[in-house]
């Protein structure tokens, strides 16, 4: 996947598990939404585990242990695509 | 405490500048029911939340609100780039230039800066979670009346994905307010206490 592709894919994921997240805010003990957002949320800590090995880290503060790119010199989602 | 990552919610990619638009979107960022106002009301209000469900659904629409705030903010941004000054003239955004060059800054498309007197924080749970109900209704209509303003797909995407956002939001305050009633079957969330 290109850098673009996998950000998108990641979008996906993570609007998946915002969702699942406030669902579940409301509705703490509903086992089958419990089980899709433990599912979801591994998938997407594999996708940016998958990103930030190849295009360096998104997120900051230690949560991404990779020693690829740069926090500082990377785009600024305000830029991005321009 | 929160982690940023370095990536918007939703996609902002815009390539044809509308300057009414930009003056248009202010209303969410720095209006009364802007998303910075949403942001600050349900991430104040938690403290006094009487329930860990509604602590919950404060804290974590709370922090969506953020980055939806960055969104609008993106956006303003990217409908400003590059403006000639007559450009902006046309716009009614003299004021703006003057104040805040071309900047975001959290105004409503007035000019009238942002104010904490916006948000409510009673301890009153009930009188809270109506307030969130209220606010979210009350922005999904100036997202309807930002998407009646332009045709542009690059402006509708961002506010569609917004406008739905809202929606859910009320959703799960609507549900907040249920709880409240099984909690408080009398009404009596605030008793008096000297």
């Amino acid at each position: 996947m290109t850098e673009c592709e996998l950000l998108s894919r990641i979008s996906e994921v993570q609007f998946v598990c915002v969702e699942l997240n406030l669902y579940l805010d409301t509705h703490p003990t509903d086992s089958a939404a419990r089980s899709d957002y433990f599912s979801y949320s591994k998938l997407l800590a594999e996708l940016i585990g998958e990103y930030e090995e190849e295009y360096g880290p998104l997120q900051g503060f230690g949560h991404s242990p990779t020693d690829v790119g740069c926090w500082v010199c990377s785009e600024w989602p305000w830029e991005r695509n321009r | 405490m929160w982690i940023y990552q370095k990536k918007l919610e939703f996609p902002v990619n815009i390539t044809n500048p509308d300057l009414m638009m930009a003056k248009a979107l202010m209303a969410q960022y720095g209006g009364p029911d802007s998303e910075l106002a949403a942001g600050m009301r349900y991430l104040t209000q938690r403290f006094s939340m009487p329930d860990d469900r509604l602590r919950a659904t404060l804290n974590d629409i709370g922090t969506e609100e953020i980055a939806h705030w960055e969104m609008i903010g993106t956006m303003i941004l990217q409908s400003m780039d590059g403006a000639s000054l007559a450009d902006l003239e046309a716009a009614g955004l003299i004021g703006h230039y003057t104040m805040h060059g071309r900047a975001v800054y959290p105004a409503d498309p007035n000019g009238v800066p942002f104010t904490a007197s916006y948000i409510q924080s009673t301890g009153d749970p009930v009188a809270d979670i109506f307030e969130d109900m209220a606010a979210e209704q009350k922005a999904r209509a100036t997202y309807e009346h930002l998407m009646n303003l332009t045709d542009c797909e690059q402006y509708l995407a961002p506010l569609r994905f917004l406008r739905e956002r809202e929606v859910v939001h009320f959703q799960r305050f609507s549900e907040c307010m249920n709880i409240l009633k099984e909690l408080y079957p009398d009404g009596k969330q605030n008793k008096l206490r000297r």
